[in-house]
């Protein structure tokens, strides 16, 4: 295969201009790329084609496919609302291979460790490549050069846009649907797979050509509320169990007990509160993740102190949110996705409890989003440069092991906060120029470690607002130099090859940086 | 066949750390084997420091495994020294890491001990980023956290973590083993300015002066003049009883303190949340500890997800007399300083006495008066304390008494 041509972009990255045959924009610089043109629509239905009583079930997933017409090269989606307990991406790829089809594009939304079969699936040719997110073993297998097309990887709210805008076409779309009619009505609050909501799917449903759900949890119609409409499916099947439920949602969800995350997180917390963004009516997101978690829990225990209360919090909802919620810390939360059965109980009750899709939330192609209203945010990374751009799809050793998930959306909050460890065992995570360039720096605000908080110069009001506190402010190359000494020198950087195995894409669909083949370790 | 010798922890939820394996060898020179988790970032790196270490310690020859899960440069310097020497143990020469500049901060005799918290001398990673907790002191320890296979493992580590760690601030302390086999631990130690050496199990006032005179024959022949510090622990019924020969046995005692799992099992009973078994150990601790001059600390509490109940603890240790209280996870170092903060109230008082023996110490009167009653000198020393610690607990500005203050 010819590499394809090359351009450097707006951030200093040399990208394909060309992705799978289709041409690609490099990226411009935050906010200046403008689209053109009109969305894309799906061709006319007809009730002439489907039962006017309103049963679309199909007898299994392999029937679904042949009668939503499944060819060579099409392009097929799923979800991750069942995370690492997800069996159905896996039973449409055994459906598709006992069809004998090749090529197909799988179009996820993410992708988990539960996927590695997958892999067998493009050895054995069914599967050509993946647009998705390519955590674990399909990363690894992807950065070693396995797949035969270039991987593209692009956020929550890109993969809507790349939809809406005509950038990827979905031929065929598998919803695994925790409670589903015979109509296609699905939601996720109920059945043994429940997970919430169903957000991730809002695009598939509206744009591709066909739709199929999948549940096993089958009840009469009407299921309400449709957060999948029936309108939008042709085809409705069961399976004995979609998912396995422990991996789906935790029971409880686990804080961390490590006693440098934690510090990281009540630093954190305390900045948010000595900044002045901690006030009546404001906004916030944090993740599940150890410290995430632990950062929403400290802030909690200051938002009581100081008698302030949040207009709205954004999820991945936990317990600890629903708990805000319940004591009144809190008017609504925005939840994108549940990570344990104590959010999806309080999505199922509460109607402060609202479910959010990347449309909602993320989508950069359309009349506003909520990220960008929110007062802070807190996110990870594997890697920050002195610059303050920061990866996530990759590690230093130039292993693709993330997805982007909602993360290049989130950076658009008013306040975009890093909590991460200065070094994770030697490496180091702050650097002079991240191995793969996610997020650009301007739009990176603090970065917190547990040996200081850097604030991005080009924040001054932050600067200042908390130039009274006793909080370490430090710059960041003054940390960065310090974990040096610790580690023993700067790491030295991974070596690639030339072809280049996965594309990362901005929010706006412009290719912000690549991700090329691992030269083989001597 | 050659000797193999091992050292180090490997295994999927081992962090930080190396396994390493050595066989010397008569011919042939140096062959690495290398596994690790940050490859392409520091093979070169850690190749380069097995070569170094092999030729300090006078290995020429030998075939080395190395897996590595992310070890810092110190910690595998100290698994191969333990490797090779393990295999050829009549080797004398050592490895050393370069002493970092941040390691050479010295102590004082009265600094403040509210903290002391406890790192197991085989695990390096959570020596790392201990000092950022914050504690008064840290204690590296080669005693009852180090399984016994490891003792001598683990002297490499605790060495190497002086030479290396920055602990910003705290003291340097290292709890070597029971006497007599604990002077063997010295020389690991001594040379590499830690502050106090913690004696554990300490029954008579010669178990002091073996480790005091030992001490200072290896500064002596390393030439450094700085004291190494002492603070005897003790575990058992005897310990009690000779709590004050204990405590005056040496000018380099800086403290005494209590370790009750050991005592209560020695006097035949069980350690209760209440306490009431300790009691008079307790008590009698704090009374040798006052009566010899140097500073009474309490035992850990060692149940880390009760915070309420550390808190209790503290306040009870502080109500019995002690200065200290030892910890086992940082998270509770913020507690027990917030438990010995002296309260508003005392605060008040303290800072009246202080102001009358200033002013006392201004007019070159023998006596200090508050109003028409005499304050007795061991009073005024504990409130000049009282001010002191509510300075350093950040509850009472540095310059307080530019504000002209009490009543007097």
């Amino acid at each position: 295969m010819p590499s394809p041509e090359l351009k450097k972009n707006a951030v200093g990255r040399t990208v394909p201009v060309e992705i799978n045959g289709r041409e690609a924009v490099p990226f411009q610089g935050v906010a200046k790329y403008r689209p053109e043109g009109t969305k894309v629509a799906p061709s006319i239905s007809t009730c002439i084609d489907y039962p006017d009583c309103g049963d679309k079930t199909v007898p299994d997933i392999k029937t679904a496919l042949k009668e939503a017409g499944v060819r060579d090269g099409m392009t097929i989606s799923t979800h991750h609302h069942l995370r690492n307990g997800d069996f159905v991406a896996n039973a449409v790829f055994e459906a598709a291979a006992e069809l004998g089809v090749k090529d197909l594009m799988w179009f996820p939304s993410a992708s988990f460790p539960c996927h590695a079969p997958v892999i067998e699936h493009m050895k054995n040719g069914v599967v050509h490549h993946i647009e998705g997110s390519m955590n674990g073993p399909l990363g690894a297998f992807c950065s070693a050069g396995g797949m035969r097309g270039m991987g593209v990887l692009r956020s929550h709210g890109g993969r809507y846009q790349a939809v809406q805008d005509g950038e990827v076409h979905i031929d065929i779309a598998v919803i695994a649907a925790p409670t589903a009619d015979p109509f296609g009505n699905a939601h996720g609050l109920t059945g043994d797979a429940a997970c919430g909501l169903l957000g991730f799917a809002l695009a598939d449903s509206q744009y591709a050509d066909r739709v199929i759900v999948v549940t096993d949890n089958l009840i009469e119609f009407p299921c309400v509320p449709w957060q999948i409409q029936g309108n939008h499916v042709d085809f409705v099947t069961t399976m004995d169990a979609i998912g396995d439920a422990s991996k789906i949602v935790s029971g409880t969800t686990q804080i961390t007990k490590s006693p440098d995350r934690l510090r990281i997180a009540e630093m954190t917390a305390r900045f948010v509160r000595e900044a002045g963004i901690m006030e009546n009516g404001f906004s916030f997101q944090a993740g599940a993740g150890g410290t995430a978690l632990s950062f929403a829990i400290y802030l909690m225990e200051m938002m009581r102190e100081d008698g302030v209360k949040a207009r709205f919090v954004r999820g991945g909802s936990t317990q600890y949110l629903t708990a805000m919620l319940e004591e009144g810390l809190t008017d609504y939360i925005l939840d994108g996705q549940t990570f344990d059965l104590d959010g999806v109980r309080s999505m199922r009750e509460n109607p402060n409890h609202v479910n959010t899709s990347p449309f909602t939330s993320y989508n950069y192609h359309g009349k506003g989003n909520f990220a960008s209203m929110l007062d802070c945010v807190v996110l990870g990374a594997t890697e920050v440069d002195v610059s303050f751009n920061a990866n996530v799809v990759t590690h230093s050793d130039g292993k693709l092991l993330h997805g982007i998930g909602g993360w290049q959306n989130c950076l658009f909050s008013k306040c975009t906060i890093l909590p991460i460890p200065a070094f994770r065992d030697r490496i180091p995570v702050l650097v002079d120029e991240v191995t793969t360039l996610c997020g650009p720096g301007e739009l990176i605000d603090v970065i917190v470690t547990e040996r200081g908080i850097a604030i991005n110069p080009r924040r001054d009001d932050l600067l200042s607002a908390v130039s009274g506190s006793d909080l370490p402010v430090r710059p960041i190359e003054e940390i960065k130099a310090e974990v040096e000494t610790i580690v023993g020198g700067a790491p030295a950087k991974p070596r690639f090859g030339e072809r280049v195995v996965a594309a990362i894409k901005w929010v706006d669909g412009t290719v912000i940086d690549c991700v090329r083949q691992l030269e083989a370790a001597k | 066949m050659n000797p193999i010798g091992h050292a180090g922890r490997r295994g999927d939820r081992v962090r930080s750390d190396c396994w390493i394996s050595v066989e010397p060898r008569s011919s042939g020179g140096v062959s690495l084997t290398l596994k690790s988790r940050v490859a392409a970032m520091y093979g070169a790196s850690i190749r380069q420091a097995v070569e170094r270490g092999l030729a300090a310690l006078g290995v020429a020859h030998a075939a080395v495994e190395v897996e590595d899960t992310g070890a810092l440069p110190f910690v595998l310097a100290a698994r191969l020294e333990a490797a090779v020497k393990r295999a050829r143990p009549e080797i004398e020469d050592e490895f050393l890491p370069e002493a970092m500049p941040w390691t050479k901060y010295g102590t004082t005799r009265d600094r403040f001990r509210r903290s002391r918290l406890y790192l197991p001398g085989d695990q390096a990673k959570l020596m790392i980023n201990a000092g950022l907790h914050g504690p008064d002191g840290v204690i590296l320890d080669l005693e009852d956290s180090v399984a016994p296979a490891e003792k001598d493992a683990a002297r490499f580590v605790v060495r190497n973590a002086l030479l290396s760690v920055d602990f910003h601030g705290a003291e340097r302390m290292v709890r070597i083993n029971q006497t007599p086999a604990g002077l063997d631990d010295l020389p690991f130690v001594v040379p590499h300015n830690p502050h106090v050496i913690l004696i554990p199990k300490c029954e008579s006032p010669e178990h002091v002066t073996a480790v005091d005179e030992r001490t200072k024959e290896i500064l002596s022949e390393r030439g450094i003049d700085t004291p190494v510090f002492l603070m005897p622990i003790v575990e058992s019924a005897l310990g009690c009883l000779r709590a004050y020969e204990i405590a005056t046995a040496s000018p380099n005692v800086v403290a005494l303190t209590i370790g009750l799992e050991d005592y209560t099992a020695d006097i035949g009973t069980q350690r209760t949340n209440e306490g009431r078994e300790s009691f008079w150990a307790r008590s009698q601790v704090v009374n040798a500890a006052r009566a010899a001059g140097v500073q009474p600390i309490d035992t850990v509490f060692s149940d880390v997800t009760d915070m309420k109940g550390l808190m209790d603890s503290v306040l009870e240790a502080k109500g019995l007399g002690f200065d200290g209280k030892g910890c086992i996870h940082p998270r509770q170092i913020e507690v027990i300083h917030r438990g010995f903060t002296p309260a508003e109230a005392e605060i008040e008082k303290a800072k009246r006495i202080v102001f009358a023996f200033d002013e006392a110490e201004k007019r070159g009167l023998g006596v200090v008066s508050l109003g028409s009653k005499m304050i007795d000198p061991p009073v005024v020393k504990r409130a000049l304390r009282t001010v002191e610690l509510a300075e350093a607990s950040g509850v009472l500005s540095k310059s307080w008494r530019e504000g002209g203050g009490g009543n007097a």
